[in-house]
C-alpha cells in the first residue's frame, strides 16, 4: 500500500511538472509537442551531473547540481522550438515531433559514445547514478520520500502564484489568447512567447531527471522518457490548462501509472488478471473520453500554434 | 538569357527541391560536426558509411542483397509518409500514423498467425484496422471539436498497448516476439513476384515495393485529378466555405484521416507480411515507422512522387548507420541525421518566402536600374 502511494506520488511529481512547463508554453501561444524530447534532455544533463560528481559532495549540494544541470540543458534545447517557432513561424507541431526524436537519439549516441570511449566492450546506453541517487530519499518508515515531490509541490504553487497573480503570467496568458491586443499595449509578444517556451524546457527538464531516477537506480537513454512527455500533455489538457486542476489529473494519472507497476501485490487486482497494459491504457483512454464531451467549449488557448505575425491584421 | 533563370527559382517545384536538398545537405554537415565532436578520427569514415549504405560491400552480390532489404523498409515508410501528406493536404496534421502502423500490424499479424488467413485477407485486415483507428480521430475532430493531434497521440499509445496485449496471444513461449510467418502461415507471406531473384534471391523483396508505388501514384491522382480530391482539400482550406459550397465537411474530414490510416495501416502489413520483421510484444515506446513518415513526407515537399524519394533516402540513410565504426560511433547517429532533417523542414516555408523576397527585392532593382538607364538619354 505505502508502494503504491510513493509510486503514485512520484510518478505524479513527474507528470505535474511537465504539464506545468506544457501550460506555460501553450498560455504564452506555443504548441509543445516536444516535451517528450526536452525530457530527455534533462535527464541527460541530470544523470551526467549525478555520475560525474564526486560520492563526498554534500546531499544539499547533489540536489542542487543535479537539478540545476536538469534545468539548464532542458532550456537550452527548448530553444530550438522557441527559435523556430517564434523567429521563423515554422509548423509547431512539425518541430515538436523532430524535437522528440533527436532528443531520444542524440542522446542515445552521446551516452554510448562515452561509455564505449570508457571501454570498448561497453556498448550499452546506460548511465548508473546508484550512489548519487541516495540523495534524493529520505526514508521515513517504510515509505521513502524523494525531495523532487517537495520540488514538484514547490512549482505548483509558483505556477499558480506567477500565472494568475503577477503581471507576468497575465501578460503572457493575453499572448496566447489575443496577441494582437497583447501587442497594441505595449507587451513584447515574442519576448513573452520566448519566456513560455523556456519555462516549459526548465520544467520539462527537470520531470525529465524525476522520471529517471524515480524507480531505478540506472537507465537506458535508448528507452527515452516512454511516453511521459505525451501523458504530460494529456494531464494538461485533462486539467483544462489551469495549475489546480493539473495537479488533480496528474495525481490521477500517475495513480493508474503506479498501479501498473505494484498491482501484483494486491491480491483481488492480481486476481483479475488485467494485463499491467491495461492499467498504462487506462490515462490515455480517460482523457481522450474526457477530451470528447469537454472540446465543444474548450479552455486551450485561442492563439496557440498560431505563430505572431506584426504585419497580419 | 538571365530573365529565364529568374522563373526558373521562381518555380514551386524548383524551389521545394531546393529547399529539401538544403535541408539533406545541412542535416548531413550537422551530422558530420557530431561525429567529429564524438571522434574526429573516424568521422569521414562514419560519414560515408551513411550515405553509402549497401554499398560498402565490396561484391555486388551482397550490393544487390542489403540494396534488397532497404526497399524493404522503404515501402512502409512511404506508405506512413503518404498517409502524413495526404492528411497535411486536407489541413489535418497526421501524427497519429505511428498508432495506426501499430494497429495494422497487430491486425495483420494475428490474421496471418491467430487466424492462419491467406495474405491479401491479413493486408485488407490491416488497411481496415488502420483506417477504423484514424477515422476515430476523425469523429472526435468533426463532431467533437477535438484536435486531431491530441487524440491522434492518445490512439497511439493506447493502440501500442493494445497490440502488445494481442500479440502476446502469437508469441514464441521463450521471447518477447511473435511466431515467425514462415514456419506458421507460409501463406500469409506477401507474394514475391519474382522480384526476389532480381536482388540475389533476398526473400523479402516482394509485392510491398510496386504496391507502395502505385499506391503513391494512385494517392497523387486521387488529390489533383479527381472531384473528390478537390473536396477533401477544399474542406482543408475553410471547412466553413466548403460547407456553404454544399460539401459534407464532417464526412470529408472522417474519410480523410480514414484514408490516411488504412494507408498507413497497409504499410505495417508491407513489413510485416514480408517475414523481415518479427514484432516485440514488450515493446515500450510507439515504432518510429510513423513520425519518420512525417520526415519523409515533409523532405519530398508533401508531393506523393516526392515522397518516393525522400522515403527512400531516409531509410537509406538509416540503415547505412548500420555501418558505422561500432567501436567510436552508435548506429543510432542516423537517427540523430533524420530528425535533424525534420527539424530543418520546419524552415522550408521560411526559406521559401525569404527566396521570394529576395528575387522581388533584386527584379525591383533591375527595373530601376533600367528606368534610370533610359531617363539618362
Amino acid at each position: 500500500m505505502i508502494l503504491l502511494l510513493q509510486y503514485t506520488l512520484i510518478f505524479a511529481s513527474v507528470l505535474l511538472l511537465v504539464a506545468l512547463g506544457g501550460c506555460f508554453s501553450e498560455h504564452s501561444g506555443v504548441i509543445n509537442i516536444g516535451l517528450e524530447g526536452i525530457m530527455v534532455m534533462g535527464a541527460l544533463g541530470g544523470a551526467l551531473m549525478m555520475k560525474f560528481l564526486p560520492e563526498s559532495t554534500p546531499a544539499f549540494g547533489m540536489i542542487l547540481l543535479v537539478v540545476l544541470a536538469a534545468i539548464l540543458l532542458g532550456m537550452a534545447y527548448s530553444l530550438l522550438l522557441a527559435v523556430a517557432a517564434i523567429n521563423f513561424k515554422a509548423d509547431q507541431t512539425l518541430v515538436g515531433t523532430a524535437m522528440n526524436l533527436l532528443g531520444t537519439a542524440a542522446a542515445t549516441v552521446f551516452v554510448k559514445a562515452m561509455n564505449t570511449a570508457e571501454s570498448v566492450d561497453n556498448v550499452s546506453s546506460t548511465i548508473q547514478y546508484i550512489n548519487a541517487k541516495k540523495a534524493f530519499l529520505v526514508n521515513i518508515g517504510s515509505f521513502e520520500f524523494n525531495w523532487f515531490m517537495l520540488l514538484a509541490a514547490l512549482a505548483l504553487v509558483g505556477s499558480y502564484v506567477s500565472l494568475y497573480k503577477t503581471r507576468f503570467g497575465l501578460r503572457l496568458m493575453a499572448c496566447g489568447e489575443h496577441p494582437q491586443a497583447a501587442d497594441s499595449v505595449g507587451i513584447n509578444v515574442y519576448r513573452m512567447r520566448y519566456a513560455g517556451v523556456l519555462i516549459s524546457g526548465l520544467l520539462g527538464g527537470l520531470g525529465g531527471i524525476v522520471y529517471i531516477t524515480a524507480g531505478v537506480s540506472e537507465w537506458k537513454f535508448e528507452n527515452g522518457v516512454a511516453g511521459f512527455g505525451f501523458l504530460a500533455l494529456a494531464v494538461m489538457i485533462f486539467g483544462q490548462w489551469k495549475p489546480t486542476r493539473i495537479a488533480l489529473a496528474a495525481l490521477l494519472f500517475g495513480f493508474c501509472r503506479a498501479l501498473g507497476n505494484v498491482y501484483s501485490g494486491f491480491d483481488f487486482l492480481k486476481n483479475l488478471e488485467i494485463p499491467a497494459a491495461m492499467y498504462n491504457m487506462l490515462p490515455y483512454i480517460i482523457s481522450l473520453v474526457v477530451l470528447a464531451f469537454t472540446s465543444k467549449k474548450s479552455r486551450a488557448p485561442k492563439a496557440e500554434g498560431v505563430p505572431y505575425d506584426k504585419g497580419q491584421r | 538569357m538571365k530573365k529565364e533563370k529568374t522563373s526558373l527559382l521562381r518555380n514551386g517545384a524548383v524551389q521545394t527541391l531546393l529547399g529539401s536538398l538544403l535541408c539533406i545537405l545541412l542535416g548531413l554537415l550537422l551530422g558530420y560536426v557530431i561525429l567529429m565532436m564524438i571522434n574526429p578520427a573516424g568521422a569521414n569514415g562514419a560519414i560515408l558509411a551513411i550515405v553509402e549504405n549497401f554499398m560498402t560491400y565490396s561484391k555486388p552480390a551482397s550490393q544487390l542483397r542489403y540494396f534488397g532489404s532497404t526497399l524493404v523498409k522503404t515501402a512502409p515508410l512511404l506508405m506512413c509518409s503518404l498517409s502524413v501528406l495526404f492528411a497535411y493536404k486536407v489541413g489535418l496534421f497526421n501524427i497519429g500514423a505511428a498508432g495506426q502502423y501499430v494497429v495494422g500490424t497487430g491486425a495483420a499479424l494475428y490474421c496471418a498467425l491467430g487466424l492462419k488467413l491467406p495474405w491479401f485477407l491479413c493486408l485488407i485486415a490491416a488497411v481496415l484496422a488502420g483506417a477504423a483507428l484514424g477515422a476515430v480521430s476523425g469523429v472526435l475532430k468533426s463532431y467533437c471539436n477535438v484536435n486531431e493531434v491530441i487524440s491522434c497521440i492518445m490512439l497511439n499509445w493506447i493502440s501500442l498497448y493494445s497490440v502488445n496485449m494481442l500479440l502476446t496471444k502469437v508469441k514464441e513461449e521463450t521471447s518477447p516476439y511473435t511466431y515467425t510467418l514462415s514456419s506458421t502461415n507460409e501463406g500469409a507471406l506477401l507474394p514475391s513476384l519474382g522480384l526476389g531473384g532480381l536482388f540475389n534471391k533476398n526473400q523479402y523483396v516482394g509485392l510491398a515495393i510496386p504496391l507502395a508505388i502505385v499506391t503513391a501514384v494512385l494517392v497523387w491522382v486521387l488529390l489533383e485529378k479527381t472531384k473528390l480530391g478537390y473536396e477533401l482539400k477544399a474542406t482543408g482550406c475553410n471547412k466553413y466555405a466548403a460547407k456553404y459550397c454544399g460539401m459534407r465537411e464532417r464526412k470529408n474530414l472522417i474519410l480523410t484521416m480514414a484514408i490516411a490510416g488504412g494507408l498507413a495501416g497497409m504499410g505495417a502489413a508491407m513489413l510485416f507480411l514480408s517475414g523481415f520483421e518479427q514484432w516485440q510484444c514488450t515493446q515500450s515506446a510507439v515504432p518510429a515507422m510513423g513520425f519518420n513518415g512525417i520526415a519523409a513526407a515533409f523532405l519530398g515537399g508533401l508531393n506523393p512522387i516526392g515522397a518516393i524519394f525522400s522515403s527512400y533516402f531516409i531509410q537509406h540513410i538509416t540503415n547505412g548507420g548500420a555501418y558505422v565504426d561500432k567501436t567510436m560511433y552508435s548506429s543510432q547517429i542516423s537517427d540523430v541525421i533524420s530528425a535533424l532533417i525534420i527539424y530543418l523542414c520546419a524552415f522550408v516555408l521560411f526559406f521559401k518566402i525569404a527566396l521570394n523576397r529576395w528575387l522581388d527585392r533584386r527584379d525591383e532593382k533591375r527595373q530601376a536600374a533600367a528606368g534610370k538607364g533610359g531617363d539618362g538619354k
